[in-house]
């Protein structure tokens, strides 16, 4: 470990192109600074008083003349060149905003003050992350209790994550290591403590780790015994008594709701379909399912959601 | 000799100070209440600085450093930065520098003082109560349904002392509209009054957001009011969104100000006009104005839009050229001066240099990308250290410092003053400078303890903390010492141009034996008259 430790390990692609930026922001600001530092000591220095020199102003008008070109100068110059910065953080920031298409996801929700992170594999972690490295991960985050925020300083990368939604964070691992997570949300007494570890494997060894837990079961197959467990099979399986909307096929298509809206299914309308039903309903079916609220804990909502995902229905 | 009736022996006893409608005397009355309070944090700041000499944090519990930096926050921000350079030098100074005999509403402006008391007796109560461990931003749900400390009367204190904010803002606006000696026409006001009148426009159209958003939190924690709380149907990002539409603004509350006492300074000390006077006085309107549309920068990684975020990151960088502006006016005023140096010329000094190293940093943190790495991480707690400890402080008591021979009449030893500044400068740069370097390398903010390859830096910054500290104990010492054995001002030692150097020091109750007439601007200097005379 450097004594004097400047920069992260860069552990990401991503990680390079916001270093450039910083660099080239630094640069700017170094060369600003120091401009205005020099002219400053210069005139410090020149014009002090006691000084013997020439201080007699041009005439006025000729003054003024000058002094509003001057001062259009610095008006135009940083406008310019801010322009042209916030222009690149802008196209990176929006770059990485949304995760590409076959990235792998990895469930992860924030309480008071730990992380837990599930593979679809149903491979669960407590303050640990495995990753393989070269394949993008993109995190789907929600919290229990208060906001809390993903940080890896490593990948240059940040997101808040909040209670009733689910905000995601994707990167690509390019060099294997053991990299700190952080919550950068204060969130009460132990937000400090709050840290956990990203462990990046080479893609073969990330197979063999993730092969290692013992019996267990996937996501969607720990969602489809919640699914019996908590009654919901009774309403909404295939051939219930009940008049309630199916649900294979049901993730990523729109649906029609009651007040002439619709809503894409994605992760926050199922979260929200079962803990606050009321909020959306689905025209055609009559409000009459009850709240969750209280009784499903994220964890096990997120299984729920992988199983709903793996209903692909018949068509 | 007959003694000369002035505004500080029009009496003697408490209640003569108490019962007080001299803008002066409330001016003091604000100047050892927010001196106080600076101590108050200071003491907060102290121990969070000890704390994190070691990365595990062995001083204090955790939910004991969580409840000192919120105490550090909330005082510093609402109880010393937003009221320090408006209610003590603005209260001072804008009746004496438009030419005035007192502010428009004198009583408003003892009452102001009077709900300052109250709302910090509020604060200091939740203190001794337990205190609260929200931090100065109170993010929902955490501050509504899941912290166990006194977060309502926390909120309660900072509620009350917004309503002082708003009648001082009131006051100011009507007096710099409606009190200005014949002659004082707009563009004839020293600089120091723009931005007295920008800062009362913002906390005039701010701070009632502010109110209503705590009284909402209120709501939430005792009725279960569902506001935040998404369990309660609430949306938590509503709350940053109103919070930081005060909050943001207030920023400007705290470094307008400052901007223009360093006008003021600056001027004197190099003998010369201002450079670009219209261009200033504009600048302060845009900063004020702009300074309103830049809130969700403060948001850039909570979930809010992409869209959004490229809107306000583009605002961001739009205000900070107004402020760049500035820096670049400051210096060119300079040429061809006749510079003496004395302690306030350092103190503004020091303040432009600091300023500019917040302002800049701040661009990198208006620029997305690298916002989404340094939120939430030191880098943010020295880029507004920098604006707000850098910039306004140091302005503060180079203010402090020009005018202290106007407010008391005495003399303060230069020598001291100048070691004093220096002291601060060096301190100041020791302690922020090295939580740039932790912020890049990821240390997040509110961190009791932390990974131990932060530690050399935290090291590092605790002890300029300690140089700091001393810096800022200096004042106390020479500037009370000049009470008593100070050398007799008179009306005008720095031979400045404002209309305050021309009523004798300290002024007499009424300001102006006969009421001053304006003929020139606010900076007529000659530095060659200086050079030779």
């Amino acid at each position: 470990m450097e004594t004097f430790p400047l920069f992260p390990p860069r552990a990401s692609a991503l990680a390079s192109r916001v270093d450039i930026l910083f660099f080239s922001w630094l640069a700017l600001a170094a060369v600003v600074a120091t401009a205005i530092f020099l002219l400053i000591v210069v005139f410090a220095i020149r014009y002090r008083h006691g000084a013997r020199v020439d201080r007699m102003l041009a005439p006025r008008t000729e003054r003024l003349h000058r002094s509003h070109w001057i001062e259009a100068a610095w008006i135009a110059i940083p406008l310019c060149l801010f322009g042209v910065m916030y222009v690149w953080g802008a196209v990176l920031y929006y770059d990485n905003e949304s995760a590409p298409a076959n990235a792998t996801p990895v469930y992860a929700v924030g309480k008071q003050w730990m992380w837990t992170l599930e593979h679809t594999g149903g491979r669960r972690e407590i303050n640990e992350l495995h990753v393989p490295a070269g394949r993008p991960i993109k995190l789907v985050m929600t919290s229990q209790d208060v906001i809390h925020s993903f940080f890896l300083p490593v990948f240059r990368i940040k997101q808040d994550v909040l209670p009733g939604r689910y905000t995601t964070l994707w990167f690509t691992a390019t060099k294997t290591g053991d990299y700190h997570f952080l919550c950068t949300q204060y969130c009460g007494t132990d937000h400090a403590r709050m840290i956990g570890h990203v462990v990046v494997m080479e893609p073969a060894a990330f197979g063999r780790w993730m092969a290692g837990g013992i019996g267990q079961e996937t996501m969607a197959t720990r969602g489809a015994a919640l699914f019996r467990q908590f009654g919901c099979s009774g309403c909404h399986a295939a051939g219930a008594s009940v008049h309630a909307p199916g649900l294979e096929g049901l993730f990523g298509k729109t649906v029609q709701l009651q007040d002439g809206s619709t809503v894409v299914a994605d992760e926050r309308y199922i979260h929200d379909s079962v803990l606050l039903p009321r909020k959306d309903i689905t025209a055609g079916y009559a409000p009459i399912m009850p709240s969750f609220e209280g009784q499903i804990d994220e964890a096990q909502l997120l299984d729920i959601i992988e199983y709903i995902k793996s209903l692909r229905g018949d068509g | 000799m007959p003694v000369r009736a002035t505004y500080l022996n029009a009496g003697f006893s408490l209640w003569s100070w108490l019962s007080t409608h001299d803008h002066k005397r409330i001016a003091i009355l604000y100047t050892i209440s927010v001196t106080l309070f600076f101590f108050i944090g200071g003491a907060a700041a102290t121990i969070i600085r000890l704390t994190l000499i070691s990365p595990s944090g062995d001083l204090v519990s955790a939910e004991t450093y969580n409840k000192l930096f919120t105490i550090h926050g909330v005082v510093m921000v609402w109880f010393f930065l937003i009221p320090s350079i408006p209610a003590t030098l603005g209260n001072f100074l804008v009746p004496l520098m438009i030419g005035a005999r007192d502010m428009a509403f004198p009583r408003l402006n003892l009452t102001s003082w009077y709900i300052y008391v109250l709302g910090g007796l509020f604060t200091i109560g939740a203190m001794i109560a337990g205190g609260a461990d929200t931090g100065w931003t109170f993010y929902t749900p955490f501050s509504t349904m899941f912290s166990n400390s006194r977060v309502i009367a926390a909120v309660a204190g900072v509620f009350v002392v917004g309503f002082s904010s708003i009648l001082t803002g009131l006051n100011f606006i009507v007096t710099i509209h409606k009190m200005r000696a014949p002659g004082m026409t707009w563009f004839r006001l020293p600089l120091f009054i723009w931005t007295m009148y920008a800062t009362s426009i913002i906390l005039v159209l701010a701070t009632p957001v502010l109110a209503m958003t705590l009284a909402l939190i209120v709501f939430e924690r005792l009725l279960g009011v569902g506001v935040f709380d998404p369990a309660l149907g609430g949306d938590p990002l509503l709350f940053q969104h109103l919070f930081w539409f005060y909050s943001h603004p207030a920023v400007y509350v705290m470094v307008l100000p400052a901007m223009g006492v360093a006008s003021e300074i600056i001027t004197c000390f190099s003998r010369k006009n201002i450079f670009g006077y219209r261009t200033m006085a504009f600048c302060i309107l845009a900063i004020a104005v702009i300074g309103f549309l830049v809130w969700g920068h403060h948001m850039f990684v909570s979930g809010q839009s992409v869209y959004a975020g490229m809107v306000f990151s583009a605002l961001s960088f739009l205000v900070s050229v107004p402020s760049a502006i500035k820096v670049f006016n400051w210096t060119a005023t300079l040429y061809k001066g006749s510079i003496a140096f004395d302690a306030p010329m350092l103190y503004a000094l020091g303040f432009v240099g600091l300023f500019m190293i917040g302002g800049m940093t701040g661009l990198f943190l208006a620029s997305l990308a690298l916002d989404v790495h340094l939120h939430d991480t030191y880098f943010v707690i020295a880029h507004f250290h920098y604006i707000m400890v850098g910039g306004s402080v140091m302005a503060f008591l180079g203010g402090i410092h020009y005018w202290w021979p106007k407010i008391t009449g005495r003399i303060y030893p230069d020598r001291w003053a100048r070691f004093a500044a220096l002291t601060i400068f060096v301190g100041f740069n020791l302690t922020f400078f090295p939580q740039f370097i932790l912020g890049y390398l990821g240390m997040p903010r509110r961190y009791h303890q932390y990974p131990p390859e932060f530690q050399v830096w935290n090291i590092l910054s605790s002890a300029g903390a300690s140089i700091l500290a001393v810096g800022y104990l200096l004042p106390l010492g020479y500037l009370a010492w000049s009470l008593r054995y100070g050398a007799r001002a008179g009306p005008n030692p720095w031979r400045a141009k404002g209309l305050e150097w021309q009523t004798p020091s300290p002024p007499p109750t009424d300001n102006f034996a006969a009421t001053p007439v304006v003929t020139e601007g606010p900076y007529a200097y000659s530095a060659t008259a200086a050079a030779h005379g």
